[in-house]
């Protein structure tokens, strides 16, 4: 039972003063999905049946790897960002929450260091 | 976790049927919530057949009919019969509105009457609002002044900055926007809410107010602001049709703006 009263309850910790550069960054990372999207799928559609030799030629270009970086970069990052919104709305218990956050962070940076090295081997491969 | 069935004594079974008198040709069928904190029983929903030749016209009429002539054990909050107290908010064929002006020929079939969703009820269509009022306290609505020269005068506003309240100041707090909210639904304790957010924004937009800085900074909070993803379920139900999604869309933008 807790005599708290309602108003100290609403109140709760107060403000994190946080949360403006979470939105901001995601509406950022969601903006630069928009032009590295719609190019990655041009690209895929031009490079349908080409051969293995072609396409690293075309990844050994430098705005071709620069932009194969940025995509699964943005795109991974804008993805941990939406995950933590979804872990935020829909897990109250904070401990669980705690550590299905730090896990999904893992997941997605490894992801996008993993992506970003496989595309650097291939641009700077012999 | 989120939970996606009702608990186990929240679980809502058949109750009584309450026929028309005989004779009565015009008969309107309503359905309503019934749960009693004191019989220990789980919710029901109650049948009413109502006489509509006999009945006014809104869904408040006849509740109160049915209150006076059928069933007086049926609790309801209602007052001003006029949309402007907010106490009859409550879920009505499917959207939380005030039962004083929503009229019963605007809804198809039987009227299914629920109280506000997700909310603890106290009994029959009778939320618990003490958290609610809580998160309006808690964002300060009065205005604050450091100023003396202004706290014991006339403050001052031109037409223009009038004009920035209206379409905020006319909220009832009848609560229908923030319990139509699933941000609201799973996070209330901590995420004020489309109303508490609406006042919030009526005293940031006030140009008599002194602490538009310290109201931002109580605001910026995952949980109290950045819950609202835009949902728009609260703009859509309001019963005075308000628009408290574009206030927290203007509060976000205030944020940054003051972050440059």
């Amino acid at each position: 039972m807790s005599m708290q009263s309602p108003l100290s309850r609403a109140k709760g910790l107060g403000s994190a003063k946080e949360g403006l550069h979470h939105w901001i960054v995601q509406r950022f990372t969601g903006i630069a999905l928009v032009p590295l999207s719609l190019w990655f799928m041009w690209a895929m559609v031009c490079l349908a049946g080409a051969e293995h030799a072609e396409v690293v030629a075309w990844m050994k270009s430098p705005a071709n790897a620069v932009s194969l970086c940025l995509f699964v970069g943005v795109a991974l990052y804008h993805s941990a960002l939406g995950v933590q919104v979804v872990l935020e709305d829909y897990i109250s218990h904070e401990g669980f929450r705690m550590v299905k956050m730090i896990g999904q962070k893992f997941v997605h940076y490894f992801l996008a260091a993993l992506g970003i090295f496989c595309v650097l081997q291939v641009a700077f491969g012999a | 976790m989120a939970q996606f069935r009702l608990p186990a004594n929240s679980r809502i079974g058949k109750g009584k049927v309450f026929e028309a008198p005989a004779g009565a040709t015009n008969v309107k069928q309503f359905k309503i919530y019934r749960w009693n904190p004191d019989d220990g029983k789980n919710p029901s929903v109650d049948t009413y057949n109502i006489d509509m030749d006999n009945c006014g016209p809104m869904v408040l009429d006849a509740l109160i009919k049915i209150k006076n002539e059928i069933d007086p054990t049926l609790t309801f909050r209602r007052s001003c019969r006029e949309g402007i107290c907010g106490s009859c908010a409550m879920n009505i064929d499917g959207t939380n509105t005030l039962a004083c002006t929503k009229a019963i020929d605007e809804v198809k079939g039987a009227v299914g009457v629920y109280p506000l969703p997700h909310m603890d009820v106290v009994k029959d269509l009778v939320p618990d609002l003490t958290n609610f009022y809580a998160q309006y306290a808690s964002v300060e609505p009065w205005l604050k002044n450091d100023n003396a020269t202004t706290q014991d005068a006339e403050r001052l506003q031109s037409k223009e900055e009038r004009a920035k309240l209206d379409g905020l100041y006319e909220c009832i707090l009848c609560a229908c926007c923030s319990t139509s909210c699933p941000s609201y639904w799973w996070n209330g304790d901590k995420y004020l809410g489309p109303a508490a957010l609406l006042q919030a924004y009526r005293f940031l937009a006030d140009s008599r107010d002194e602490s538009t800085g310290e109201r931002l900074d109580a605001l910026e909070d995952p949980f109290k602001l950045y819950r609202c993803h835009t949902i728009m379920n609260c703009s859509r139900t309001c019963p005075k049709g308000l628009n408290p999604a574009q206030a927290i869309g203007e509060i976000k933008k205030m944020l940054v703006q003051r972050a440059g």
